[in-house]
């Protein structure tokens, strides 16, 4: 029942307008990143890279395929959570606000199962998202600026890595992105199991994220034993595997609060579910 | 197996925060009833239905289903049960086909596109199939929502006033198709409704609940009783007509409503005989007015 239900979301997700939203906005915004570093990439390359020159000279075309995939996954990792928020959190509360909850729920399929199929259909989405931004900010600006060494700059200073070290890096970055991209969404699928309409968790998702942001970036040290458990302190994991050498302790730590919260808000999702007198 | 008790009811209560929606309804429906769910707007009668369903948890009393309690049987009980709650909903965005197919998948059994297309025609669809909700009527969607019911071949349909909301038209289709799936089915059908008139048209026992409370339970002809009427006479001298009355039939209690009104609880055959001493006795009639007494009770709690 699990799996039919699941196959079931899937088809409702594919046939809601919204859905393709997030992707079409997505494919968007990466063109017009990729459109504005064709044009003036060099000068805004030159520019961050001056100071560095009267002690380093860089060979080769820095402005390459693997420095736009990551400007781009850092730029647009801010934005996609709003773009996954739309589509996840209208699964529960959008079947209650349109009285189809109250038809599924008489069927012989349990509200747990039905709770976690839609957790399983909106994992699906978010991993499309996920592997669509890869493909776009890899697959196609690779082809269009080539490859090349990648320097990122970070609070430490430049760290160049090679080209031929760099895939397996953005392979991973891109799973801890998933990670933490699901965990917005099985937070807006959990606020949505609390809702009548849909936009009231779309909504929620994004307050969240900011106040936990805000939280996180604060230099206030009543905040500071928080600041490790919020979810949003480790949204960034990804970056770490662009470091030399990879702090994989670091890394490992954030992917197990990451799972930890996605299941801990599954858990109140289905609790909350099942206790829930279907009024709509 | 004919007489058996496919729902039983007992006591049951649901209140949300300070209103208590349902108070105490108690009722049985028996297998191969159309059983009638009658009462007001407000009495509780969706609030009770949806506990049936197990969309709402009850406060007190018990529910029975096929002789098994929710708590350890709810996907069997489910299995055997088609419903629409108030008004059928579906995904608007998808066909009425794809719709049928989505709700099939979660019904508890393998219904194939076939069966589906058959059930579209049973309830008049069978062009629509292809067609998105969002350009369906009203009465298209309750007729949908029928077929949805039958997807997969319960023994027990529940309608929560599936009538309302639809043109003259509309309520003779989906009346016509719960008789339908009475006389050819064979399926026990819980009909609620705040229309007496619809009860009385399709089903043979009926319960009537009111402010959470179940009234009165029992066989339609029984409680619909058309021997004896409430008779209101409309006269010139109320009580003049009354002591003239009182005389010729000694162990009937006249009621004077006002100084033109009498009421009295009369057997059908005699109102005529009533109507002939008043005129023969020089008392001027305007009206004789006979109504069911259960119908007149119904009119009574509607109207408060």
């Amino acid at each position: 029942m699990l799996l039919k239900n699941t196959y079931n979301e899937f088809i409702k997700i594919l046939s809601k307008p919204r859905s393709y939203l997030g992707i079409g906005a997505l494919t968007l915004l990466v063109g017009i990143i990729i459109f504005a570093m064709k044009a003036d990439g060099r000068s805004i390359i030159s520019f961050v890279t001056s100071s560095f020159e009267q002690s380093l000279t860089f060979n080769g075309d820095v402005l390459n395929g693997n420095l736009i995939a990551f400007i781009i996954l850092q730029m647009l990792i801010v934005h996609i959570p709003l773009l996954v928020a739309l589509v996840t959190g209208d699964l529960i509360s959008g079947e209650a606000a349109m009285g189809t909850i109250r038809m599924l729920a008489t069927k012989p399929i349990s509200r747990t199962n039905i709770v976690l199929s839609k957790f399983i259909a909106g994992a699906m989405y978010t991993l499309f998202l996920t592997l669509w931004l890869g493909f776009l900010a890899l697959f196609v600006s690779r082809q269009i600026f080539g490859t090349g060494d990648l320097i990122v700059l970070n609070s430490d200073g430049l760290v160049i890595l090679q080209d031929a070290d760099i895939l397996w890096r953005f392979g991973l970055g891109f799973c801890v992105a998933f990670l933490s991209l699901l965990t917005v969404s099985t937070l807006s699928i959990a606020l949505s199991a609390f809702a009548e309409n849909s936009i009231g968790p779309i909504v929620s998702t994004m307050a969240i994220i900011i106040l936990f942001t805000i939280i996180g970036s604060l230099d206030v040290t009543v905040f500071d034993n928080i600041k490790p458990y919020l979810f949003t302190t480790h949204m960034a994991s990804w970056r770490s595997f662009f470091e030399d050498p990879v702090p994989f302790s670091t890394i490992i730590k954030s992917i197990i609060i990451l799972v930890v919260h996605n299941i801990v808000l599954v858990g109140i999702a289905v609790y909350k579910f099942n206790k829930k007198d279907i009024k709509s | 197996m004919e007489g058996e008790t496919i729902i039983k009811v007992e006591h049951l209560a649901k209140r949300f925060g300070t209103f208590e929606a349902v108070k105490d309804v108690s009722f049985s429906v028996n297998r191969g009833d159309v059983f009638g769910f009658l009462g007001p707007n407000g009495a509780g009668k969706s609030t009770t239905i949806r506990c049936l369903l197990s969309l709402i948890t009850p406060d007190a009393g018990s529910i029975e289903l096929f002789g098994k309690s929710f708590k350890t049987n709810r996907s069997a009980i489910l299995s055997n049960i088609g419903s629409i709650i108030e008004k059928p909903d579906f995904y608007k965005y998808l066909s009425a086909q794809k719709n049928l197919e989505i709700f099939a998948r979660v019904s508890g059994a393998d219904v194939s596109k076939k069966e589906i297309q058959e059930m579209l025609e049973f309830v008049g669809l069978g062009d629509r199939g292809k067609h998105k909700l969002g350009g369906f009527s009203h009465g298209m969607k309750q007729r949908l929502g029928i077929a949805q019911t039958l997807l997969h071949k319960p023994d027990l349909i529940i309608l929560d006033e599936p009538t309302t909301g639809l043109d003259p038209q509309g309520i003779v289709e989906i009346r016509n198709l719960i008789l339908r799936l009475k006389n050819e089915q064979h399926k026990t059908i819980l009909l609620s409704s705040h229309q007496l008139s619809e009860i009385e048209l399709i089903a043979n026992r009926m319960v009537i609940i009111n402010q959470g409370r179940s009234i009165v339970e029992g066989s339609v002809s029984d409680l619909l009783n058309t021997q004896e009427l409430l008779v209101r006479i409309e006269v010139d001298n109320a009580t003049a007509s009354a002591e003239l009355l009182q005389k010729a039939y000694p162990e009937t209690i006249f009621k004077i409503n006002s100084e033109s009104e009498l009421e009295v609880t009369f057997v059908k055959e005699l109102v005529p005989e009533l109507a002939r001493l008043l005129v023969n006795n020089n008392m001027n009639v305007h009206a004789i007015e006979p109504t069911r007494k259960l119908e007149d009770y119904f009119m009574k709690i509607i109207q408060a």
